[in-house]
């Protein structure tokens, strides 16, 4: 299948020549609240399948939906953070379509009535730019459950020998945002895009409501790209591509599209109205779902729920729970840490900007926040092949491992260590040092013995030292810290060889 | 047949809780009746004769053991209608769609039952989903009427007012979409309450139209029905469209009533609901009730409420449109019925070929109805027309209950007809719930009461009372009063009316 769709692809630059794209951008944020959208199954990631589910989000005969509250206090928040218009009275509605992860064939979401609509998000580019995406809305709706097709070529449902379904994450709440399409973009389109999804995150992540990693899922983005005549004002017809898990990759899939609608219309092909899957390995869309008969999902208000009426009162409250947005953020660390313009970019452009300034903000010295992250943090990310943020180490984490060496229980060597099983999952920070037994050897008289090992095993040196060449202690300490396997204090090794020498 | 299964819910709980008989005797006794007689009527789908039993050694018990009496009604025996979840008893809405489901959870009115010590005897045969006025479309054969057996005992909760007839059990529960409680109550001679909509918890009540549907009690007395109905109903965090307000005090009401004086009250009398395909011993009962109304004190106007007319059709959208959605999760991928899996067929086909197998011609035809109904280009057409038509019926009623403060009609427009009669037809069977619709649509509270036989056929006739939202009380002191005046239950004053064995 992937062979055959292969496509021509238009060099992107006569792209631009020729078209003008529009884009549309819709992103699924799954929200951290502890239990899902309409019951009250835990909503925890990795959990053994099919263990975080009941009657109502199994669908099962007789079973009924219950607004989560904090979902709808989350949707709105990200509503005023987008700078949208609140609902005064909004409903959800059924979506209706079968699929095996679907418990009831039905998706409980909203149609007609979003929760938010009308805002904008203010987008800065790397050249500092800024570009104005228009919010068409956000709604509020409950995740699917998951399908494992086994066998089969693709792992799609098509073909597969059996398929599994998991049902823990069916219900989990969702919140879809909608751009309006986004026109004028011009060349910058792929990087618009990715600089969108890349504030969206930020922004999430300042309102603590979701977890937005893309790489488990959390925040997802579907990318529709469409290509017009320069000049033209009637949109061409749009592919969606699914699947796009990395910042990255929304840069290069819609890359990819604009060339691959161009080399088609060009060659006075049409474009298909379908859904598009992006392969990561190779950088190419394959065709998914036909779209040209419209599915038709027969939507109508959810009977078993009553209107979302949030009063103007809550609303104003929860504007005043706003925490400092990531731009506003930007500019005040900007000041306080006196970075040059070029400085923050880096900084931004790596992705490490938030991340130091959320370490900062769990208690770390700014210098030593940025340090981890561009450079321990920043090979390990590279050598990993993910983005900084897709690591598994919290700032906050990372603030504990810096306090551990301020504290003197870690060296700089072993706490790269630490760093390196919170990283392997292996749990919390202090965990990892129990667990890994590496404490910092503070204990003098196994230390003294450990030194007086080492002198005596190189008496040639001993004698040096004892003669002044202070320098010669190096060879000792490190004979020492090999000993140990590194978790002495080398400062007090050395300390104590010159002694044990005088 | 025991006596003991001719007595009413309130006499036996006195009986058992003076110790004078036992649960365990009066379950007996019911489970006894069953047997003799449901090979001929067919009522039940499901007999739980060892939970039944243990239920009522378990009120025996703590009643020896000299605890309070659960509730008002502990230790009486009860037939649930098969579309109430039931933890680890069979569940299957009269459709082979869910043969051999055994739910994991109790529904709310389940759970309320258990607590309250009442002993549920087993689960009662339904049209299939609930979608029916004669119990016919039950996947499991019909329910036939304890009055005369060639004749259909209403529906959709035709099992649940055929076991009172029968003296199988002194309560039952029904749902009510269209008229499902109300009319089978009608036809067979019983009581049948449809609460205020979100009066009683549909948690657990496997969905047929979600905005419509409402489960309530079913006696063969007044009183019994509003001691039940204080037990199932109330609040329920689980259900969000649970009103959050006190019960109604129904029973408080229905002693009232018992006093048979209504001076004072007002009664507005609907004159759409009379005419052409009335029948005319229907309509003579109803005639003989207004009147006996009357003489008990009470005021008779004529509330004229001309868009009543269009409920019916509104309904066959409304209630379609959500079934079709609702009946989705039918798939054959996680519980119920699963036809030809061999391993090679898709998902997809798997679904299909299932639901094919399982539905019967009525759910499918209403599925298909509101597929329709529902699709882009029709639904403002058909849904959203609906919707404005039910709040003209809303309008209605308020300004009725601005004037008066119950309603009344005949609850269907004829008595039982006869098994086969409207099988083919389904307009003319659509016809049997013409009365009882408005208030599903509208949400208020709605029952109906034995008012004597039909003159050509002998056959019971039913008097719909209707009261406004949240005034369940209204309507059961009426009810109570017309009982009294009647000459009390219907059931107690023909003794003729032993099932045809
Ligand atoms: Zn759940």
């Amino acid at each position: 299948m992937t062979t055959t769709d292969t496509a021509d692809l238009m060099d992107y630059d006569e792209v631009m020549a020729r078209f003008d794209p529009v884009l549309g951008l819709e992103v699924h944020v799954e929200l951290h609240t502890n239990t899902k959208m309409f019951c009250g199954c835990p909503t925890a990631f990795g959990a053994e399948p099919n263990t975080q589910v009941c009657p109502t989000c199994l669908g099962l005969p007789g079973s009924l939906p219950v607004v989560n509250g904090k979902g709808v206090e989350s949707a709105i928040r990200i509503g005023l953070a987008l700078n949208c218009e609140i609902a005064q009275w909004c409903r959800f509605a059924r979506k209706n379509y079968f699929y095996p992860d679907q418990p009831k064939n039905f998706q409980t979401s909203q149609y007609d009535e979003p929760i938010a609509f009308n805002g904008h998000l203010d987008v800065v580019l790397e050249d500092g730019e800024v570009f104005r995406v228009e919010i068409e809305r956000a709604h509020m709706e409950e995740d699917t459950g998951k399908s494992l097709h086994v066998g089969g070529a693709t792992g799609r449902i098509h073909g597969a020998d059996y398929s599994l379904l998991d049902y823990n994450r069916a219900g989990v709440p969702l919140i879809e945002i909608v751009t309006k399409p986004v026109v004028g973009a011009g060349e910058r389109a792929p990087e618009i895009a990715k600089a969108y999804v890349g504030a969206l995150r930020d922004l999430l992540r300042a309102l603590d409501v979701s977890d937005v990693r893309m790489d488990q899922g959390s925040l997802r983005c579907d990318a529709n790209v469409s290509l017009m005549p320069k000049g033209a004002s009637v949109f061409g017809t749009r592919t969606e591509t699914k699947n796009v898990n990395s910042l990255r990759s929304v840069e290069r899939a819609v890359r990819y599209e604009m060339r691959r609608h161009a080399a088609i219309l060009v060659d006075g092909g049409e474009i298909i109205q379908e859904t598009r899957h992006f392969d990561e390995a190779t950088g190419t869309t394959s065709a998914g779902r036909r779209k040209e008969t419209a599915e038709d999902y027969r939507y109508f208000p959810e009977p078993d729920l009553v209107p979302v009426a949030p009063s103007r009162e809550w609303v104003e409250q929860l504007r005043t729970t706003l925490p400092e947005l990531p731009w506003e953020r930007r500019k005040r660390v900007q000041q306080e840490w006196n970075l040059s313009d070029l400085e923050l970019r880096d900084l931004v452009s790596a992705g490490a900007l938030d991340l130091i300034a959320s370490t900062v903000d769990a208690g770390a010295p700014a210098d030593e926040a940025r340090s981890w992250w561009v450079s321990y943090l920043a090979q390990q990310a590279n050598s990993r092949g993910v983005e900084l943020d897709a690591l598994p180490i919290t700032p906050a984490q990372l603030a504990r491992v810096i306090a551990l060496i301020a504290e003197g229980a870690l060296t700089n060597k072993l706490a790269r260590q630490v760093v390196d099983g919170v990283l392997a999952g292996e749990g919390e920070p202090d965990e990892v040092v129990a667990a890994r037994g590496l404490k910092v050897v503070s204990d003098d008289s196994a230390l003294i013995a450990a030194v007086d090992e080492a002198l005596a095993a190189q008496p040639d040196v001993a004698e040096k030292i004892r003669g002044g060449k202070v320098q010669a202690a190096g060879a000792v300490v490190g004979a020492v810290m090999k000993a140990t396997k590194g978790q002495a204090d080398a400062k007090r090794v050395r300390e104590l060889v010159l002694e044990r020498c005088q | 047949m025991s006596e003991l299964t001719r007595l009413t819910a309130a006499e036996l709980a006195a009986k058992i809780h003076s110790r004078e008989t036992t649960a365990v005797a009066v379950a007996q006794a019911h489970l006894e009746q069953i047997a003799a007689t449901d090979t001929d009527v067919h009522a039940f789908l499901h007999v739980d004769t060892e939970g039944a039993l243990a239920a009522a050694a378990a009120v025996d018990a703590a009643l020896d053991a000299g605890q309070a009496p659960a509730s008002p009604l502990a230790g009486v025996p009860l037939a649930l209608k098969d579309v109430f979840t039931t933890k680890g008893v069979p569940t299957t809405c009269g459709s082979k769609i869910l043969q051999g489901w055994i739910p994991p959870y109790d529904a709310t009115v389940t759970r309320r039952l258990r607590e309250a010590g009442i002993v549920i005897l087993g689960k009662t045969n339904m049209d299939e989903f609930a979608m029916g006025s004669s119990t016919e479309n039950s996947a499991y054969g019909p329910t036939r009427n304890p009055w005369d057996l060639h004749r259909i005992p209403g529906g959709s909760g035709g099992g649940s007012s055929a076991a009172l007839a029968a003296f199988q059990a002194p309560l039952s529960i029904g749902t009510d979409t269209g008229g499902s409680i109300r009319q089978p109550g009608a036809v067979t001679g019983t009581v049948g309450v449809k609460p205020t909509y979100g009066g009683v918890s549909r948690y657990g009540l496997v969905a047929f139209s979600s905005s419509l549907d409402q489960g309530g009690p079913c006696a063969r007395t007044v009183l019994d029905a509003a001691l039940l109905h204080e037990i199932i109903g109330g609040y329920d965090p689980l259900d969000s469209t649970s009103i959050n307000a006190p019960v109604p005090p129904v029973v408080a009401a229905a002693r009232e009533g018992a006093r048979a004086d209504l001076t004072g009250v007002r009664v507005g009398v609907v004159p759409e609901f009379r005419g052409e395909g009335y029948q005319p011993g229907v309509v003579g009962a109803f005639e003989t009730a207004v009147e006996q109304l009357r003489a008990l004190g009470a005021e008779i106007v004529e509330i004229p409420c001309p868009n009543f007319t269009y409920a019916l059709p509104a309904y066959y959208l409304i209630a379609p449109s959500e079934a079709s959605s609702n009946l989705a999760r039918f798939d054959a991928m996680r519980y119920g019925l699963r036809v030809d899996d061999d391993g090679a067929r898709s998902a997809e086909e798997v679904m299909s070929l299932t639901r094919e197998a399982g539905f019967g011609p009525e759910v499918k035809r209403r599925i298909m109805i509101g597929t329709y109904a529902l699709s882009s280009g029709y639904y403002d057409a058909y849904y959203g027309s609906a919707q404005k038509v039910r709040t003209l019926i809303t309008r209605d009623f308020e300004s009725a209950f601005q004037q008066v403060d119950v309603l009344v009609s005949p609850t269907t427009p004829t008595t039982a007809f006869k098994i086969g009669e409207r099988v083919d037809d389904p307009m003319a069977m659509y016809l049997a719930d013409l009365c009882t619709i408005p208030a599903n649509l509208a949400g208020n509270a709605a029952m109906s009461v034995p008012c004597g036989l039909a003159e050509e056929d002998g056959l019971p006739v039913g008097l719909q009372i209707m009261a406004p939202a949240l005034a369940d009380d209204r309507m059961y002191r009426v009810a109570a009063a017309y009982e009294a005046a009647r000459g009390g239950p219907l059931m107690d004053s023909a003794p003729r009316l032993e099932p045809v064995r």
